[in-house]
């Protein structure tokens, strides 16, 4: 495992304007993720084997989720073959596989529905091409959907909207049904069920963790700056990814939301409960595990007794949270009648403040009314920064309650927390954003090869930006980019220590002068 | 899958994790090491042995800060962060010194 049998394709000059590769079928059949086992399987409710009669399962699954999401029969019918998604995927533009083009990936599942679920395709499959879901289909199934990190790129591309993500959230959700779980993302939601977070980083540990961080912080600034473990009664609950207590860069940026918090004089506390803010669920498509670990916030958020919920840097955990939290577990407003618990915490929560609400937008709005003041130059020794936005933020939801705040929020913190701040090239960023190469359920090692070919055009960006502006640093607001990052950015010669958390930045920034009233 | 300590067989997962982890001991980080090329010197067996300490106690593997606070304690301030760590585990002080101690590897965004 020391020596990769891999070499990173050389930085393009002209990230806005990436060469298209030519088609080299099978290029990347050999990045394979690792198969879930029994155990992990079991945990979920999915078969911990294959069942002899799998091809009902996977069929009869698909035909309940296309009579379930009107949207994934759209897509599949949409499709017009237009190329316009071609060029527009990450691991395309890295690998050059056909198969993840964005059209070449939808076909996989769009053959078998044509076989399998149009009159045509049942009496004439040829004739519209269609395929029959064999166990050679569901492998290439299990291959090349977890090829995709539901970036949604080629969506914004597309002129009918075509969602890939979706449409590999279904097929994952139909491999699962087989027995075809993806080690990864099914033993972490397992994690999450059993302990709260990702990691199965027990309370103690936690308490352990945090203790030494509040004890570095007073090392560093002077200040008793707390990061508080189930305080019952605290005004905000802050759900962040568990990576920000275990990882670098991640936990700079925890140590900076402690100092946003403490500088505003807000009380705040974590759940050892819900000690996770990731949502991998989503990954998988399911409906159910996504709400049970939703639930687990709203039982954290009643029992402690707040007045808010806050969400820290992670991508598709704002994601869920912003779009999903509401109809999950009724974080949000407008619970049915009969739904106690959800009835309960939006009584309880303050209505003042958006519900949930990402941390960027708190400490901008803390910013914007005096609460905290930042000075850029605590970071003039890290030169020019930069900021990637993570695809589930800029792709999948908002930040301030109006369209495009999710892109100019981080940017107007990031400004007034650095002295140089460069954007990377056109269409590189915004809702045209590359994906770090490590999202959906990917960021696992057996597929190194893939995450490092996929980060090529965000490090082409990124190297271009060092070179023309003096870049040091990129921001991120997002644990699986920040680790992702960290760990590929170097095969590009670029410095592990390039990405760091937009919160970091801010943290630095901070004056931590308030007098105690 | 599976390594051959004296004689012995300990199974593996998939990437080379023990599965059970009684069935430890300082050869099976030796043999691992040896695999990837690399020799264990005083200093990393300081990481090892706190890895096990800390997992003994916790039931996890520490966090980066919990690891680097330690060693900068036990093997001088200046080795205290995680540019030493990694010079001493190039792939990364979490997942290979946590493979070489016989721990399972830690999952999730890390």
């Amino acid at each position: 495992m020391s020596q990769d049998a891999f070499d990173a394709p050389p930085l393009s000059q002209r990230p806005e304007g990436l060469e298209v590769p030519s088609a080299r079928p099978g290029r990347s059949a050999e990045s394979r993720s690792h198969r879930a086992g029994a155990e992990h399987q079991e945990a979920l409710g999915f078969p911990s084997d294959i069942p002899d009669d799998w091809q009902d399962r996977a069929l009869a699954r698909m035909e309940e989720l296309l009579a379930r999401n009107r949207s994934l029969r759209v897509y599949l019918d949409a499709c017009v073959h237009c190329g316009a998604c071609a060029d527009k995927c990450h691991f395309y533009l890295g690998t050059g596989d056909p198969r993840n083009m964005p059209v070449g990936r939808q076909d996989l599942m769009r053959d078998v529905y044509r076989r399998h679920f149009t009159p045509a395709g049942r009496s004439f499959p040829a004739l519209v091409r269609g395929r029959e879901l064999t166990w050679d289909v569901l492998e290439e199934w299990f291959t090349y959907f977890h090829q995709c990190t539901q970036c949604r790129r080629c969506s914004v591309f597309c002129p009918y909207g075509i969602d890939t993500a979706e449409i590999s959230m279904a097929a994952r959700e139909i491999l699962d049904a087989t027995g075809l779980g993806q080690k990864y993302t099914n033993e972490i939601i397992g994690k999450v069920h059993k302990v709260g977070n990702n990691l199965g980083l027990p309370k103690p540990a936690l308490e352990d963790t945090v203790e030494g961080l509040e004890e570095d912080l007073k090392d560093e600034t002077g200040h008793d700056i707390r990061i508080p473990v189930d305080e019952v009664g605290a005004d905000v609950l802050l759900i962040t990814p568990s990576a920000d207590f275990f990882a670098e860069p991640h936990v700079d940026g925890l140590m900076g939301y402690a100092k946003v918090f403490h500088q505003a004089g807000l009380s705040w506390t974590l759940s050892s409960y819900a000690s996770e803010a990731a949502n991998f669920a989503m990954f998988m498509g399911s409906y159910e595990h996504m709400k049970r670990i939703a639930e687990r916030i709203r039982k954290a958020a009643l029992d402690l007794e707040v007045k808010r919920i806050v969400v820290g840097e992670c991508g598709h955990a704002w994601r869920v949270a912003y779009s999903f939290w509401n109809t999950l577990a009724g974080i949000g407003q407008g619970a049915d009648a009969d739904d106690e618990y959800a009835r309960a915490l939006q009584d309880q929560l303050d209505r003042r403040y958006p519900v949930p609400q990402h941390i960027c937008e708190m400490t901008r709005d803390l910013v914007e009314r005096g609460a905290i003041e930042l000075d850029p130059e605590a970071n003039a020794h890290h030169g020019g920064v930069t900021f990637h936005d993570s695809c589930n933020v800029a792709r999948a939801s908002r930040m301030g309650g109006y369209a495009g705040g999710q892109l100019e929020i981080p940017r107007q913190l990031l400004r007034a927390s650095v002295p140089h701040f460069h954007e990377m090239a056109d269409g590189t960023t915004g809702d045209a954003t590359f994906c770090c190469g490590g999202g959906g359920g990917l960021l696992t090692d057996e597929v190194m090869e893939l995450r490092v070919r996929g980060a090529y055009p965000r490090a082409s960006a990124l190297g271009e930006v060092m070179e023309r502006q003096g870049v040091q640093k990129m921001a991120a607001i997002c644990a699986i980019c920040k680790t992702q990052f960290a760990k590929v950015l170097p095969y590009y010669g670029i410095p592990r220590e390039t990405v760091i958390s937009l919160h970091e930045l801010v943290g630095n920034a901070v004056r931590l002068d308030r007098t105690e009233a | 899958m599976a390594i051959q300590v004296n004689g012995t067989t300990i199974p593996t997962d998939e990437e080379g994790y023990i599965e059970d982890l009684n069935l430890w001991s300082p050869e099976v980080a030796e043999l691992m090491a040896q695999e990837d090329g690399q020799e264990l010197t005083e200093q990393h067996w300081e990481v090892i042995n706190f890895l096990r300490e800390y997992y003994d106690e916790y039931q996890i593997a520490p966090a980066v800060r919990v690891l680097t606070k330690q060693i900068g304690k036990r093997l001088g301030p200046e080795k205290g962060n995680s540019k030493y760590l990694y010079e001493l585990f190039p792939y990364g002080p979490a997942k290979q010194a946590c493979r070489y101690a016989g721990l399972p590897k830690p999952t999730g965004c890390v």
